[in-house]
């Protein structure tokens, strides 16, 4: 029968093969030599992004190193910048990059908490989706986008409707009337607070839904199980047990807030002093280096300060970055 | 514990008669396994005859799997595993440093749980392999792969669709794939590790079926956690417990009159 | 029976005020939306795409500046890209566990969410003040450090969702490393990383703050990148200020282009990962 001579015919065949690949015979696996390459390849990228923060940080520091010897360390908290006499100082910028993160982060927290607790528990399940990719299409926004909407649309609304009243029922009193003084041009720290709630508001709540959704259900079901309402659930239950990466969230908004640059320098106004009103012009670092930068001769003292304020929002974001991630990452990794 | 003593027999005779004593193809010979520190297997001494179904059954986390694996070298892709001792296939220590595993990968190959197809079309799962270890030109691929998928029962099922995407099958075909993956590099050992697990019944009836007509060509080992799969398919049973090897001995013999009590407890199913 | 009263108000108080604030994120974009589409679409004449910036005055368009963003967002892609997939499958597939890889992982973080102008001042001082200008090339260099650490990023979360049982399989048939990555691993994730590619490009088509003063913009036309490169967003940011109402106006449409551009990108790759789930 043909099938059982195929059959040995088969097995004789394979036997010889069976003999050519013997493990210590000649190998037969072709391309197995690429191995080492492939991995020096991958290894070496790994490496090239380390490479990459480092330059990053040796070159900012090379650059603003004339600034630091000039100025020493008190570039940082002095408030005097003065192309004239050649007198700069990060004290202001490093006010108003704080603040209006600050401030961002007051406006962006309730929204977050509350637009994450609409799209977890409130919402209908169909509307999820939709609604929740519809936020998140807010944080694609290019931020030139926001700056011009910022300056062109929002500044004349807050400068007609919103300033005023501000300013004339709270400017009389005493403490808090700092706060809202001085002309209603419509830019400043809060407006720039404002847009970049706007544009950091997606990004936290998209951070809070998955943190929420990993609540485990039974959790939560235990809490409804006593009568709890959604809301208390959410409150006492789903918060406090994702709090540690709810933070996190939060500081990395925040990092992200701290470098905006084209959203603030359309609509903070560019001063050069700390005023204490909302309402007042201010300067952040990159709103600063964003403006001065095409005025700042290769090689002078106003282009080395200007790296040396980049220096110091890297150090800052850097620091708000690291500690977001420990609290993010920290209990998964 | 009994092991099966094997006097030499002609290693080419066209179909050895069941219940005939085997030559030893793989040799396991005072095998120990680490996870670290957790000694997973301890001292297990295992013959699988050759053309025979080996299969190894026992309760979960007893070493049946951790076994397999190490038949292939499967752990060496994960720091913190260990094997000592000896492993021979046709008396070659396949454990010994200077062993290939891509090579030896091709004479004893392994089929998963679930159904591994890759994102190819059905053609290119089967060249993949093949391409691996030989260059042959386009007309010997397309025997090969005729051969493959028909000895795998499933030629008929695909071939007008051979570059559709593997990924289209059903899980019985998609596992069916694997197999006839597996043959396609012509190894000499095939290990099945729970194949039939995730497929419904008529898919396992269809590859029990099948694992009956690969045992004319290959060795086969398959650990399985369904013991009327082992009493239907394999020649000689290996009962594992803890990671030891209670008994072994020809599946009849072990199904109807065990020897050690343990496994006559599992096979009862007092435990499992 | 009044504190569950008071509870029961607090709750629907809440949802309502919860409801609210998604309406405001929703309005807050759909504003945006209709404030380009009402000043931009207006100015997007045929000119803006046959005509580069001209002085005022004269019907220019955008030409120049569209081109600009396409080439050096492309050769970001291009630079990046290749760096990020190896990085990221480094990350998933060999350093795993390796406080190397721990190291690298906690780097591309920070890149992921550093300040885009920060990138643009190091590249600033690596490529214009050693070579005596700005360039289009330099724009590029800034764009591909943008792009990188999100393909890292996502590279490493789609290559870490392909089962291992897929690649074991892959070995267990004898084939060496490199081959399970390149044939079976990157296939099975392919439509991840093709998408975290696409966000890549979206996130680089947007940015301004790294072409400030890399690419530095450019009034004429120009596709030499060893000389100042147009793109569109920094066209939008010199036309947004400038006094004359013809060139705001074209601000605008640059703005609803890339807008645009972005967003359909965006929800192009959001729609491309739904049938994985």
């Amino acid at each position: 029968m043909t099938a059982i001579a195929d059959a040995s015919l088969d097995r004789a065949k394979h036997a010889e093969k069976a003999r050519k690949k013997s493990p210590n015979g000649p190998r037969n696996v072709p391309g197995a030599g690429l191995d080492p390459i492939f991995k020096a390849v991958l290894y070496a990228s790994g490496l090239l992004v380390l490479v990459l923060l480092g330059s990053i940080i040796v070159l900012l520091f090379q650059g603003g190193l004339p600034a630091l010897i000039e100025f020493g360390v008190s570039f940082f908290w002095n408030t005097t910048w003065n192309p004239v006499t050649e007198k700069f100082s990060a004290g202001v910028m490093i006010y108003g990059t704080l603040f209006t993160g600050f401030l961002a982060l007051l406006i962006a927290l309730p929204m977050s908490f509350g637009i994450a607790f609409f799209l977890t528990e409130i919402a209908p399940v169909r509307l999820r989706r939709p609604v929740g990719m519809a936020i998140q299409l807010l944080a694609a926004v290019p931020s030139i986008i926001f700056g011009m909407w910022g300056f062109f649309v929002i500044v004349p609304l807050l400068a007609a409707y919103v300033e005023p009243p501000f300013i004339t029922v709270f400017s009389g009193i005493p403490v808090i009337g700092a706060l809202f003084k001085g002309p209603a041009s419509g830019m400043g720290m809060f407006t720039s607070g404002l847009i970049l709630s706007f544009m950091i508001i997606p990004f936290i709540t998209a951070m809070f839904v998955e943190i929420i959704e990993a609540v485990p259900a039974m959790l939560k079901e235990s809490a409804y199980g006593v009568g709890a309402t959604t809301f208390e659930v959410f409150r006492h239950v789903s918060v406090p047990y994702g709090r540690t990466a709810l933070v996190g969230a939060i500081m990395l908004g925040l990092g992200r807030a701290l470098g905006e640059t084209m959203a603030v320098t359309f609509v903070i106004g560019n001063a050069t002093r700390i005023s204490a009103s909302l309402f007042a012009p201010g300067a952040t670092i990159a709103s600063t280096i964003a403006n001065e930068f095409p005025e700042a001769p290769l090689g002078s003292l106003k282009n080395h300060s200007l790296l040396e304020l980049g220096f110091a929002l890297f150090v800052i974001s850097f620091i708000v970055l690291s500690i977001s991630r420990a609290l993010v990452r920290g209990k998964s990794s | 514990m009994s092991s099966i003593s094997t006097p030499a027999i002609a290693v080419n005779s066209l179909s050895a008669a069941p219940g005939e004593a085997a030559r030893a193809k793989l040799k396991v010979s005072n095998l120990d396994f680490f996870y670290g520190d957790k000694h997973a297997l301890k001292k297990i001494n295992l013959d699988m005859g050759e053309r025979r179904v080996t299969a190894m059954i026992g309760p979960s986390g007893c070493g049946k799997s951790t076994l397999l694996r190490v038949l292939n070298r499967m752990y060496d892709l994960y720091p913190g595993q260990r094997a000592e001792g000896q492993v021979l296939l046709d008396g070659y220590n396949i454990l010994a440093g200077d062993m290939d595993p891509a090579v030896l990968r091709s004479r004893i190959g392994m089929v998963f749980q679930k159904p591994t197809p890759f994102p190819m079309s059905i053609y290119d799962n089967i060249a993949f392999g093949v391409r691996l270890h030989e260059r042959i030109g386009k007309a010997d691929m397309d025997e090969r792969v005729e051969w493959c998928l028909s000895k795998a029962a499933l030629w008929g099922e695909v071939k007008d669709r051979l570059t559709s995407s593997a990924l289209g099958l059903s899980g019985g075909q998609q596992q069916r794939l694997c197999i006839a993956r597996t043959i396609a590099v012509k190894p000499e050992v095939v290990l099945l590790d729970e194949p039939t697990s995730a497929l419904d019944p008529i898919s396992t009836a269809k590859i029990e079926e099948l694992i009956d007509e690969l045992k004319r060509d290959f060795t086969i080992v398959i650990v399985t956690h369904n013991m009327q799969q082992a009493a239907r398919c394999a020649d000689v049973t290996a009962f594992f417990y803890l990671g030891d090897l209670i008994e072994v001995g020809p599946t009849d013999k072990m199904f109807t009159t065990p020897t050690d009590g343990r496994t006559h407890d599992y096979i009862t199913g007092r435990f499992g | 029976m009044s504190s569950l009263a008071r509870r029961r108000t607090v709750d629907v108080t809440m949802k309502a005020i919860s409801t609210g604030f998604a309406l405001i994120s929703l309005c807050a974009l759909a504003w945006i939306l209709l404030t380009l589409l009402q000043k931009g679409l207006p100015a997007l004449g045929l000119n803006v795409f046959t005509e580069v910036t001209l002085p005022p005055g004269q019907n220019g368009g955008l030409l120049n500046a569209i081109i600009g963003t396409l080439i050096q967002v492309g050769g970001a892609v291009l630079l990046g890209t290749p760096i990020g997939v190896m990085a990221g499958t480094f990350l998933a597939e060999a350093g795993r566990g390796s406080k190397f890889a721990g190291a690298v992982r906690f780097v591309n973080d920070i890149l992921l969410s550093a300040p885009s102008i920060l990138i643009g001042l190091f590249v600033y001082q690596m490529l214009v003040v050693p070579f005596g200008g700005y360039s289009g090339f330099a724009g590029i260099v800034a764009l591909a450090i943008i792009v990188m650490p999100v393909v890292v990023r996502t590279t490493e979360d789609m290559l870490a969702l392909v089962p291992s049982s897929l690649r074991e399989a892959a070995f267990a048939l004898g084939a060496p490393m490199w081959k399970v990555i390149v044939f079976v691993t990157w296939r099975a994730a392919s439509n991840g990383i093709v998408t975290g590619l696409l966000l890549a490009l979206a996130r680089a088509a947007g940015e301004t703050a790294p072409l400030l003063f890399t690419s530095l913009g450019n009034n004429g036309w120009s596709t030499d990148l060893s000389q100042p490169m147009a793109s569109l967003p920094l066209a939008i940011n010199t036309f947004a200020g400038s006094s004359f109402d013809d060139q705001v106006s074209l601000a605008w449409a640059g703005a609803l282009l890339i807008t645009v551009g972005v967003l359909a990108l965006n929800i192009l790759t959001r729609f491309a990962l739904a049938p994985k789930k």
